[in-house]
């Protein structure tokens, strides 16, 4: 029974963290940081169990407390939920070990309690992810999406800083506005099929009013939440606020959740419902949301705000994947499995960016683009990880996002809607703008141009070697697509491959 | 008319005037209160659809998302209000700084004028 259990690898993604939340509230910096560490550690050994599981058995399916639906709660995973939690896995482990390192500033009443909170929330953070990730039915969906929001506002707002606080409060307004939408589309699926798992609604889902209804609201609260262009200015300030391993975070992982709930809905659930001119609808919001996002980022004067302009921009792609994905066709398996690993490259890469980028505004004291000159010398790594980050930004070989980039506009130019190549192609271009206009700053400026702060060189190692090793993860995805793309094929919502 | 769809059109309304009162008022509490205000809309609706026939036990479906639903309510009131007041601390106003102020700025010069 006991070894039955053990074998159940599926809950422990989601029990682990909730499990240390608990020392980590008891403990004092920096026993809570070794606590978290310990767990990061347990939590990357459970998600490559249950992907050894997956891989070997197939699609793992688990009723918690053996209650079984509609009023138990059913774990499901499969090669996309895997994929999730790895993506999750990789960069939260990686962010603890940055944040174990990083300085948090102000905290109110004891210089370090910003700091301490930290780790809770951050636990509580990838508990919601994992949630999320393997919730078998639309409504532990929306829980694991308040869950999210609730944490993710809370790390915004950690240091006190009067821009984190505004931007937060915007944040979480429009992240339960976002949720309420989709909490009501929930309620009319309901009402009208009966159940909440993803299966069997799909299986009933018929094309009339209400069903309309409650995708259009269930794709907006979705689309608020993921950033999706016009609904994306609460973005760049919470992300460019926060701090460090927050942004890193929130960019690489917490847009991604809203983009896959959407991403499941639309192709296991929907299908029946919907209209391509929806999903040209949602490719076109995508595409403009890569062009502004793009424009904007290039017009920054700060680093963190570039960055956190170019996730607008990245999170575009994602939805070029609805219109690519058709079901039907020949094409979709490589648009589909092109946006998610995007989402994998993305997320490596742009934590990785967010860190560098952190580490050296940290160092020189101010994230001014015009006062990175000279940076190079004294932070090597944090250079080099920014500039490999930004070689997957830009879908440059042997990168992952090259893979993610490649197989989208492969499918774009299979399935005859060229308009879409030419903004993936234009997109990266523009990438390649605002990375090099970063490193012109950093390595064509004299640099005695801006001398560096003695007081705040004693960066600590820890910085850096996390932000070059997420940056490694990002290339070295590219030479793993082809097992990872295997892993993504169990249980993928497509006949005949 | 059903009871139900009487139910349905009702919570629809009231989810239309708390969306209507989101989006038209700056200060921040009454913010937090129309989305209080939709989020009832919702549960309304739920709770008229665990009893569609009056004949049949009541399903205990919604119930429970009903509950899960305020306490996630609940949770994302207090957490709002308190952000509140820690912007009312730091700026003195409860609004959201660089759009409602600006605004209302703008409209106190024309009123000086």
């Amino acid at each position: 029974m006991l070894m039955d259990n053990l074998g159940t690898w599926i809950v422990w993604p989601i029990l682990l963290p909730l499990i240390a939340i608990i020392p980590i509230f008891l403990l004092k910096r920096p026993g809570a940081a070794n606590v978290s560490l310990v767990t990061a550690a347990a939590i990357v050994l459970a998600v490559a169990g249950l992907a050894r599981q997956v891989l070997t058995n197939g699609e793992q399916s688990h009723a918690v407390g053996g209650w079984d639906a509609p009023l138990g709660i059913m774990l499901h995973a499969d090669g996309l939920s895997v994929f999730m939690l790895m993506m999750t896995a990789i960069v939260g482990a990686i962010t603890s070990i940055y944040a174990a390192g990083y300085r948090f500033q102000g905290g109110g009443d004891s210089g370090s309690s910003s700091g301490y909170f930290f780790w809770p929330l951050s636990m509580f953070l990838w508990a919601a992810l994992n949630v999320l990730f393997l919730a078998a039915d639309i409504f532990n969906l929306y829980i694991g999406l308040e869950l999210l929001s609730l944490a993710a506002v809370a790390l915004v707002t950690l240091e006190r800083k009067r821009d984190a606080t505004v931007a937060g409060m915007r944040y979480l307004l429009a992240s339960f506005l976002g949720s309420l939408a989709y909490l009501l589309g929930v309620a009319l699926l309901y009402t009208a099929f009966g159940t909440l798992d993803l299966e069997l609604l799909g299986a009933r889902i018929q094309p009339d009013l209400p069903t309309a209804v409650a995708i259009m609201l269930i794709t907006l609260g979705t689309a608020l939440k993921t950033a999706l262009f016009p609904l994306h200015f609460w973005l760049p300030p919470a992300h460019g606020s926060a701090p460090t391993p927050v942004s890193a975070l929130l960019s690489a992982l917490v847009v991604k959740a809203s983009f896959y709930l959407l991403l499941r809905l639309w192709f296991e659930v929907f299908p029946a419902a919907l209209t391509p001119a929806i999903a040209q609808m949602l490719g076109l919001l995508g595409a403009v949301g890569i062009l502004w996002g793009s424009f904007l980022a290039l017009r920054q004067h700060k680093l963190k705000a570039l960055v956190a302009f170019s996730t607008v921009a990245q999170v575009g792609y994602l939805f070029l994947l609805f219109p690519l994905a058709s079901t039907s066709a020949g094409w979709g398996v490589d648009a589909w499995s092109g946006g998610v690993y995007h989402a994998f490259a993305h997320a490596c890469a742009k934590a990785a960016m967010f860190m560098a980028a952190g580490t050296l505004a940290y160092a020189i004291g101010s994230d001014q683009l015009d006062r990175l000159a000279g940076t190079f010398q004294h932070y090597p790594f944090s250079v080099t990880a920014l500039t490999l980050a930004g070689v997957s930004l830009m879908g440059l070989p042997p990168s992952g996002g090259f893979i993610g980039k490649w197989l989208l506009l492969n499918s774009a130019l299979a399935s005859g809607q060229w308009w879409f190549a030419l903004v993936i192609l234009t997109g990266s271009l523009l990438a390649t703008g605002y990375v090099t206009m970063v490193l012109s700053h950093i390595l064509l400026r004299p640099p005695d141009a801006a001398p560096i702060d003695p007081r705040n060189t004693n960066v600590s190692f820890t910085l850096e070697f996390a932000a070059l090793l997420l940056a490694l993860i990002a290339l070295g995805l590219g030479l793993a697509a082809t097992p990872m793309l295997a892993l993504l094929r169990i249980g993928m919502p497509f006949t005949g491959y | 008319m059903s009871q139900f769809s009487l139910y349905a059109v009702i919570s629809m309304l009231i989810f239309s005037i708390g969306l209507y009162g989101f989006i038209a008022h700056a200060h921040l509490v009454r913010k937090i209160l129309a989305v209080n205000i939709m989020g009832s809309a919702i549960f309304l609706l739920l709770i008229s659809a665990a009893r569609r026939d009056p004949t049949a036990p009541p399903d205990p479906v919604p119930h429970a998302m009903v509950l899960t639903g305020i306490v996630v309510s609940v949770s994302f009131t207090a957490f709002a209000l308190a952000l509140t007041r820690r912007i009312y601390a730091e700026t003195g106003q409860a609004y959201l700084p660089e759009t409602e102020p600006a605004i209302s700025a703008q409209k106190q010069d024309i009123v000086q004028k």
